[in-house]
């Protein structure tokens, strides 16, 4: 579903030679570096290919994704998705793992207020993000690193330019400053 | 990975004269019959093992000590769970997080070199630090506690980094707090994962070096365990002594005079401060020194206290929840209105218990040792009377 959404025009072939790395989604770092490497290759300078994961309730804002891609909205391919059921299922937990993991940024995206399938669950999200911002901020990472944004099924465009701005946002703020090291604190199970 | 005959000297398992008293004392067992150490221990050592390495029991042990307090043949029991558990995260086997891992994350993202964790936003203008000095101020995971659960439990975890800060002001001690302080890896430790544990030991210790700090002072059990004991166990020689607030305290009375404070409080050993560090007494002393306030002791209490019934943040189910409200009952029992702990991580379990249907009926307030002092100096912000 998502694979139709971050297919540039025109070069469908190459998504789909990515798609297995994104599977593995093991290392998104690795994958990071490969892909710049790429760029970097075509472009004969590097660049910062920001390494984003998207949190997206199934019933809206995921559906938001899918909507943009059948729209064919441009924006930018520089996204995991990971589908929850709602973003009130999205705990700090999830997002600092994420960012421990090699994630320049976090998305969380969920369905307006009075459209969450759970009813609350999205006022739950405020709440649960508001403490992730606390414990990112006190890690000493930027806390534009993170991002809480409405997105319903309909506003297939809307997705794609929530999508570009934050990977504007991300360029501006650079590389995670965990990922400046080489060797990454390691996996918990 | 060490062999089953290293585990067995270290562990002490073949001095056990099977009577039995561990299984009788230990908290966890107390509210779950089925879970036996003696049983681990000959499952882990006698019987293969392979399958401990993937039971769910693994985790569930507190590490809490009570076990080897009561023990007559100094069976390590913790000791040995915690060997196995560094085996079982070489395999890539962990526990169960709680908090969806967000403190798992938290201490993951702090070892890392290259990050300048931003830890001292809390200093108020009135509290006198400095950068350099004898003495350090060790702050721990509270400022990471504030944000996640402050609002949930209805206190600030901060008010207690605050409070100590003024304490020791109060006392005429001038701490270094440092910015960029690491969690002190007591938890990473207690879960066997020994080389995260090493990193952030490391980085702690060359911080502490380069602000010149002699003494270092903490408001945590658990970081006062790691930075003395452990640093010097598994880094080698620190050259710094470290020491809880309450004994930093109690060794200062003359100079502190109290206003007073109306309560009748019953203090619980947490079980790093007590049975691990020794430290029973200051804080009695202190409180009993306090005008107002009355100590009514628990039923099990010093080396027999009752723990809180989870710990590194991992594994915690209905039994925990169990234990603390047994716990919270022998409390209220005693008469007394408030609880008073020395450990900030005390302090989230009984509050979290509290929130509980079943919890919420025990009518005891809980509270930390240094905001109980610092009400009863006249310095606290914070009501430490929240929380009902
Ligand atoms: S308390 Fe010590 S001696 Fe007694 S059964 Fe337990 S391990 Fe064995
Ligand atoms: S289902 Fe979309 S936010 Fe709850």
């Amino acid at each position: 579903m998502t694979t139709a959404t971050v297919t540039p025009r025109g070069t469908p072939g190459k998504q789909a030679e990515k798609k297995p790395e994104t599977k593995a989604g093991k290392k998104p770092g690795n994958q990071a570096d490969k892909q710049a490497g790429k760029q970097a290759e075509k472009n004969a300078e590097p660049q910062f290919i920001p390494n984003i994961v998207v949190f997206a309730c199934n019933w809206c804002s995921y559906a938001g994704a899918d909507t943009a891609g059948v729209n064919r909205v441009q924006h930018s391919p520089n996204f995991r998705i990971i589908r929850t059921m709602c973003s009130g299922r999205v705990t700090p937990g999830f997002v600092l793992k994420a960012l421990q993991l090699g994630a320049d940024g976090v998305l969380v995206s969920g369905c307006h207020f009075g459209d969450c399938h759970y009813q609350f669950g999205n006022y739950r999200a405020v709440e649960l993000f508001e403490k992730t911002k606390g414990l990112v901020r006190t890690l000493g990472l930027e806390e534009g690193r993170v991002r809480l944004e409405w997105v319903s099924a309909a506003e297939g465009s809307r997705w794609g330019e929530v999508i570009n701005e934050f990977e504007g946002q991300i360029k501006a703020l650079g590389p995670s400053p965990l990922n400046l090291h080489p060797k990454r604190s390691g996996q918990t199970a | 990975m060490s062999t089953k005959k290293e585990q067995l000297k270290k562990s002490r398992a073949n001095w056990c004269l099977e009577c039995g008293k561990c299984t009788a004392v230990r908290p966890i067992s107390q509210a779950n019959g089925t879970y036996s150490p003696r049983r681990l221990l000959a499952e882990g050592l006698f019987y293969g093992g392979e399958d401990l390495v993937s039971d769910s029991s693994l985790w569930s042990c507190l590490t809490c000590q009570l076990c080897s307090a009561r023990c007559p043949a100094d069976v390590k029991y913790s000791n040995y769970m915690r060997d196995v558990r560094e085996d079982a995260y070489k395999l890539g086997i962990g526990g169960q997080p709680t908090h969806s891992g967000a403190m798992q994350a938290v201490w993951d993202i702090q070892a890392s070199p290259t990050l300048l964790p931003n830890r001292t936003e809390w200093l108020e203008p009135d509290m006198k630090v400095q950068n350099k000095g004898d003495f350090v101020y060790f702050v721990g995971c509270l400022p990471f506690y504030e944000p996640l659960f402050g609002k949930d439990f209805d206190f600030s975890p901060l008010s207690i980094a605050r409070d100590t800060v003024r304490i020791l002001n109060r006392i005429g001690i001038e701490p270094v707090v440092m910015d960029t302080e690491r969690c002190c890896g007591h938890d990473v430790y207690w879960l066997g994962q020994q080389d995260k544990f090493e990193t952030l030991a490391r980085l702690n210790i060359e911080q502490i070096k380069a602000s010149g700090g002699k003494t270092v002072i903490t408001a945590c059990p658990e970081c006062a365990l790691a930075l003395d004991h452990l640093y010097n166990k598994h880094i080698g020689p620190t050259g710094f002594q470290v020491k809880h607030i309450a004994e930093v305290v109690a060794d200062n009375l003359d100079k502190l005079s109290f206003n007073g404070y109306q309560s009748e409080v019953t203090y619980q050993d947490p079980c790093r401060l007590g049975r691990f560090l020794g430290v029973y007494d200051q804080p009695r002393k202190v409180l009993e020194a306090i005008p107002g306030v009355t100590l009514r002791e628990m039923q099990r209490i010093k080396a027999g206290a009752i723990c809180c019934g989870t710990t590194n943040w991992t594994h915690c189910d209905a039994t925990s929840k169990q234990i603390q409200k047994r716990r919270l009952t022998e409390a209220r029992d005693t008469g007394a209105d408030t609880m008073v702990t020395a450990c900030p991580k005390c302090q989230i379990h009984f509050r979290c218990a509290r929130c509980s249907p079943e919890g919420s009926t025990i009518d005891i307030k809980v509270t930390d040792f240094v905001n109980v002092v610092a009400q009863a100096l006249g310095l606290s912000g914070a009501d430490c009377r929240a929380g009902e």
